[in-house]
């Protein structure tokens, strides 16, 4: 597969200094679902309005199927945006908004009928041509917003947290929705998000950023399973993040304890961060446990019970579908390959 | 919405007594003669002044134009300035408001005299000298000077309620920057344009201290024609009534045809 949007070495500074992007550097595959998750004001939007053309970089390249485009203004990208707040035109119609694009580009009368009717369809709003899109839902405005992109069939499709505003069972029909859609016309989608669940679902590859750096690439499930800091391993899920050290490969020791795990390669008793998903941490009785602590609080979540165990230098999340009581010594135990060892994050 | 009705009490008596019973009385008089008898004699009369309505109205129509041309470009530049600028930008605007309006006219008066200021300096450059005094442009040049404000402001405040994302999503979509404002910005702004096409014409057609100033003797407007009918050596308030009756008619005429460029919801009157 070839590089449809290359990113290199791109900096955005603002009139004070302050650096928005500090030196990215990506590159998103043709027919990706690439979401940007992070938390807000990490960067993610920025970079997503340097890909539309609505911000130039202080420095670097932005590559379009291995052409720079940085000059090049937006109406003249290959790119179409579906915005936060989905950015209709007021003054028309439904299927004005959606033919605004093909109008500017002079396509025949005809054309555009056709165009526009296979959109409608696309995202369900047949029938709704003529109305007002002051008078439409939350979530029907965002579907004339994004067939008034897809019409253009861009090469590229550019979604800044289109389903913030939605609540939460229409945001879960979107979802399934829009990576349909992405798969039936073999779009490129950039995505961005604050919602980790959000990108885990839809992506082929999420870039998890914060404070203007990308911190990891990869799948949703390399992400979840090999997160390469505490950052991410906190942002994505929730984690227990202890200290700990190495005193050799494959031991690991934390809260005074030593346990096996699967991890090499670090110096001999490095500081490391121990990152244990709140699923991974197994109850066993407390005279069987190296680890044991008392049970503080006991929190129903529907699927699970979400515990928070009072243990000697940590308190524990733990997430299992048997509640224990309140004030109760409990053990707990670990699979090595649950245990992930992380470098020390520069922000410590 | 009980509580509501009794505070409009105060403008509602105000609207009565100051609007209302003026405009009855305007008519009344438009119809009468001055010995009581029911005429149309008066408002035939008008007829005969068809040029000045015409100059007035072709004068006042320069004015708004001119007025909008200029204010439109400044009006969207500043709607998309940064919102502190706007302040600082809009202050400027403002400022020639806090003069007296005389004052600033008497000022234009000895700008453009035959030994003004402007004539002056061109004579150093060995130009002119020019009249300028006592000229339509003079005229038009004044009400476009004291009217630019009012058309300014409604611009700017309808185009700054518009989302810079929609301005984006129209780049997005393939506008450059003057299709921008053909099909978004100016669609957008109509409301704006419209209310402020009514805040320039409606005083500019009207006024007498514009002409009488700098129009000189030559350049009578229906503002000075009415003045005349009530201050001047022609006293007739029956004829000033109803050249009053037919301007208002034909204001009230070319309103209308303005109002079918506005959206239906925000008719101005």
């Amino acid at each position: 597969m070839d590089n449809i949007v290359s990113l290199k070495n791109i900096v955005v500074e603002f009139e004070d200094g302050e650096q928005i992007l500090k030196n990215i550097s990506l590159d998103i595959k043709d027919k990706e679902f690439v979401t940007f998750l992070g938390p807000s004001g990490c960067g993610k939007t920025t970079t997503l309005r340097i890909i539309a053309g609505f911000l130039e970089p202080t420095s670097g390249d932005v590559m379009f199927e291995g052409k720079r485009i940085n000059d090049l203004p937006p109406h003249k990208r290959n790119v179409n945006t579906v915005f936060q707040r989905y950015a209709l035109f007021p003054h028309l119609n439904v299927y004005e908004n959606i033919a605004f694009g093909l109008r500017v580009k002079n396509v025949p009368e005809k054309e555009i009928l056709k165009r526009v009717g296979e959109m409608l369809e696309l995202v369900n709003l047949k029938g709704f041509e003529k109305r007002s899109v002051n008078r439409l839902s939350g979530g029907q405005q965002q579907r004339v917003a994004i067939a008034r992109a897809l019409v253009n069939h861009p090469k590229v499709l550019l979604l800044d947290e289109p389903l913030g505003a939605l609540d939460l069972k229409l945001r879960k029909e979107m979802q399934t929705e829009l990576r349909k859609i992405q798969q039936a016309l073999e779009l490129t989608f950039v995505y961005v998000t604050h919602d980790q669940e959000e990108a885990l679902t839809m992506s082929d590859t999420v870039v998890v950023m914060n404070n203007g750096v990308i911190q990891q690439v990869g799948s949703p499930t390399d992400i979840y399973n090999e997160p390469v800091n505490a950052f991410v391993a906190d942002f994505i899920g929730e984690s227990n993040i202890i200290n700990g050290c190495m005193p050799q490969d494959c031991v690991v020791e934390f809260t005074g304890k030593r346990f096996e795990c699967v991890d090499k390669g670090f110096a001999p008793n490095e500081t490391v961060d121990v990152v244990i998903r709140p699923e991974d941490v197994k109850v066993i009785p407390a005279e069987k446990a190296k680890l044991t602590g008392i049970v503080e609080s006991v929190v129903f979540k529907g699927v699970h019970y979400e515990m928070v165990v009072d243990g000697v230098d940590h308190k524990w999340m733990i997430h299992s579908t048997k509640a224990e009581p309140v004030g109760a010594m409990i053990g707990m135990d670990f699979d090595p390959f649950d245990i992930h060892i992380m470098k020390k994050s520069e922000e410590g | 919405m009980k509580q509501l009705k009794i505070f409009s009490v105060p403008y509602l008596v105000w609207m009565l007594v100051f609007i209302l019973v003026p405009l009855i009385m305007v008519a009344y008089f438009a119809f009468r003669t001055a010995d009581g008898q029911w005429t149309i004699q008066n408002i035939s009369d008008v007829g005969q002044y068809a040029n000045i309505f015409v100059r007035s109205i072709w004068l006042a129509l320069l004015a708004t134009v001119i007025c909008l041309v200029v204010a439109y470009p400044l009006a969207y530049a500043l709607s998309r300035m940064e919102k502190h600028k706007q302040s600082t930008m809009l202050l400027i605007v403002m400022l020639p408001m806090w003069m007296n309006f005389l004052l600033r006219t008497y000022a234009w008066m000895t700008l453009l005299g035959n030994n003004g200021i402007i004539n002056n300096l061109l004579g150093m450059i060995g130009l002119g000298p020019y009249k300028l005094i006592n000229t339509s442009g003079a005229v038009v040049l004044g009400m476009v000077y004291n009217y630019l404000p009012f058309m300014i402001l409604p611009l700017y405040s309808v185009m700054e309620k518009i989302d810079k994302s929609v301005i984006e999503a129209a780049s997005d979509l393939g506008c450059n920057s003057r299709r921008v404002i053909t099909r978004v910005v100016v669609p957008l702004s109509l409301p704006g344009i419209t209310s402020g096409i009514t805040m320039v014409f409606v005083p500019a057609i009207s006024t007498f201290i514009i002409s009488r100033m700098l129009g000189g003797g030559s350049n009578l407007l229906i503002g000075d024609l009415i003045e005349m009918q009530f201050l001047g050596n022609s006293y007739n308030p029956h004829l000033g009534a109803a050249i009053s009756l037919v301007l208002m008619v034909i204001i009230l005429l070319i309103m209308t045809v303005m109002n079918q460029f506005s959206p239906d919801d925000q008719v101005l009157i």
